[in-house]
């Protein structure tokens, strides 16, 4: 990993060391030369370590008074309202933390699209990361049916259901996934399990992924491979640390807003109602960040094809490193593709809208459109684009473009010419 | 792949690894098994219902295997509307007559072929119920007229103990 030897300097820490190289380890992560060009949208990664073990503290302690059982669920998260200390801060900083790290995540993942990170040679670091954001949605899912509310019962059924889609087997599925007739006792205690586990199944992941990271290094927003460690590159202790630090005590203030302020309006209030097996709420909606997909669901008339439809639109990012063909990765010498971009943008968030509308008349008639045009830009544009598409050209490096004059200049110029 | 001529071990490697796979697949099934319904839960295979107050033109919601059941009583202007309508019409087609085999009484299960929620009753624009969630309207028998549902609302297997008890499953 690391490009040169390190050894401790004390008697001590090299004694360790020989045994196990945790210090050359914590050597390599604070000296990883990183490019010196990285903006605000790279801070995210470290927000996003933040979101996980927030999560992971306050379900470790919610959990040691939350009881899992559906005569008991809607009580306990209650009791750990009113009761427990510091319980209210506890249960809101997780609830919305669920939101904060769904919020940071699409953030991650937009800018990896705008920046071509997700192409070549990083293609492993994009999938783990999409397997990542997958395991997250089942964690989020399984964690809003754990208060027992009318939402969480719904929704639960509601999702549950979607494996019914599949032929022949469906059905089994189903009550396999139940334990039961319908969601029940079995399925809250089994959905308890599996919201407990998955978190330790992101940090595993988490560490591949940075793993991954580590082996090309970062991308940067001038999207060219740069030599490392050079003048292009800066360590990552302390000039990145002191970045990362900074951009997530800004993310801190959003997040504690959230918590202190408005702690309820991002969650459903049916979900303050016991959950009820003979009434379905009028409107049932996903929590907001799986709005686009639901919509996805809700625009195709079959319901079959609305589950293929909504898995795809997921699983479409995991090829899309071979999708986009063009060899240039920033967006910034893209000019067409940096204009799809934002439609792309304004498209999930037009789905996002339409998730949370009923799905009739127009809401239904604009969300078809978008789900359209969502597959029409991985499956047609994207591909098409790497061929017609006339790039700026690149510099040679990330110095170039901010001193004008270094050395490399006159190679750009010429190679420019080249390509006419 | 080779024409290396199979000898010996290979036939060991193979016993081997097959023996290792019954073996895997005989301690996974437990594993996978206990997921799904346990005794306790099977043994609440039947609910007996007292229907004597129920008027004509009203539907009581029983809970049976943790799911609401429909009992319908239903007028006269009821069946004719479920048995006047032709098969052709139909996403699923079902006549009247095999759903509900007193056509005074639809016996079914209140929830939505689409995703499992609870359909409204009374509501859509077949007179019959309408899934709030995403949108299914059935007539008068239960049975889908318009919407992602795929189904009729399905009828579980019922009988009357006596004039005034139906006892489902």
């Amino acid at each position: 990993m690391s490009d040169h030897e390190y050894t401790p300097t004390s008697k001590v820490g090299k004694w360790f060391n020989d045994r196990l190289p945790l210090l050359t380890l914590a050597n390599h992560l604070t000296d990883y030369p990183t490019p010196k060009n990285l903006n605000y949208w790279w801070t995210f990664g470290g927000i996003l370590t933040f979101c996980l073990i927030t999560q992971i503290v306050t379900g470790l302690t919610l959990a040691m008074h939350y009881i899992a059982h559906a005569d008991m669920a809607f009580e306990s998260v209650e009791h750990i309202m009113r009761d427990v200390n510091y319980g209210w801060l506890i249960r809101y900083i997780h609830a919305n933390g669920a939101s904060m790290f769904f919020l940071a995540v699409y953030i991650h993942i937009f800018r990896s699209l705008f920046y071509g990170s997700y192409k070549s040679p990083r293609e492993i670091i994009w999938i783990i990361g999409i397997i990542i954001y997958l395991l997250m949605m089942a964690a989020a899912f399984m964690g809003y049916v754990l208060p027992w509310g009318q939402m969480s019962f719904w929704g639960a059924t509601v999702i549950t259901n979607l494996f019914s889609a599949i032929p022949l087997v469906g059905e089994g599925i189903v009550t396999w996934l139940w334990g039961g007739y319908s969601v029940d006792n079995p399925t809250l205690t089994r959905f308890f399990t599996l919201h407990y586990l998955i978190p330790f199944l992101i940090l595993g992941l988490v560490v591949l992924h940075i793993w991954a990271l580590h082996v090309p290094g970062n991308n940067n927003p001038v999207g060219i491979d740069i030599k490392k460690p050079s003048k292009d590159t800066v360590p990552f202790h302390p000039y990145i640390v002191i970045k990362d630090g900074f951009a997530l005590l800004m993310f801190m203030i959003v997040f504690a807003f959230f918590v202190f302020y408005s702690p309820n309006i991002l969650g459903h209030a049916d979900n303050y109602i016991e959950a009820n097996p003979m009434v379905t709420p009028a409107h049932i909606v996903p929590e907001w960040y799986l709005l686009p997909f639901y919509a996805i669901l809700r625009s195709v008339p079959d319901k079959l094809l609305g589950v293929v439809a909504m898995l795809s639109a997921i699983l479409i990012l995991a090829v899309l490193p071979w999708l986009d063909t063009s060899k240039i990765r920033s967006a910034v010498f893209r000019p067409l593709y940096k204009q799809f971009y934002w439609i792309l943008v304004a498209d999930v968030l037009i789905l996002g809208y339409m998730g949370a509308m009923p799905a009739e008349g127009l809401y239904l008639l604009i969300a078809r459109v978008a789900t359209a045009y969502y597959f029409l830009h991985f499956l047609v544009i994207l591909p098409v684009l790497g061929f017609k598409e006339k790039t700026l050209p690149i510099p040679l490096s990330i110095t170039e473009p901010v001193l004008g004059g270094s050395t490399n200049l006159a190679m750009a110029k010429n190679k420019e010419s080249l390509d006419k | 792949m080779s024409d290396k001529k199979p000898e010996r071990r290979d036939f060991l490697f193979t016993a081997s690894y097959a023996v290792g796979a019954v073996g895997v697949a005989a301690v996974v099934w437990p594993l996978v098994d206990q997921m799904n319904p346990d005794a306790s839960v099977k043994a609440l295979a039947s609910t007996e219902v007292d229907v004597s107050s129920v008027k004509p033109g009203n539907t009581i919601t029983v809970l049976w295997r943790g799911k609401p059941v429909f009992i319908r009583r239903r007028t006269q202007e009821e069946i004719s509307e479920a048995r006047s309508v032709k098969m052709e019409d139909l996403i699923h087609p079902e006549k009247d007559e095999d759903r509900a085999k007193d056509p005074e009484w639809l016996v079914m299960l209140g929830v939505c072929t689409h995703l499992g929620c609870v359909p409204l009753n009374d509501k859509g624009d077949y007179d019959g119920w309408f899934c709030p969630c995403h949108g299914s309207h059935y007539d008068t028998s239960g049975r889908i007229r318009k919407g992602p549902a795929p189904l009729n609302m399905e009828v579980p297997k019922y009988e009357f103990v006596n004039a005034n008890t139906i006892k489902i499953g």
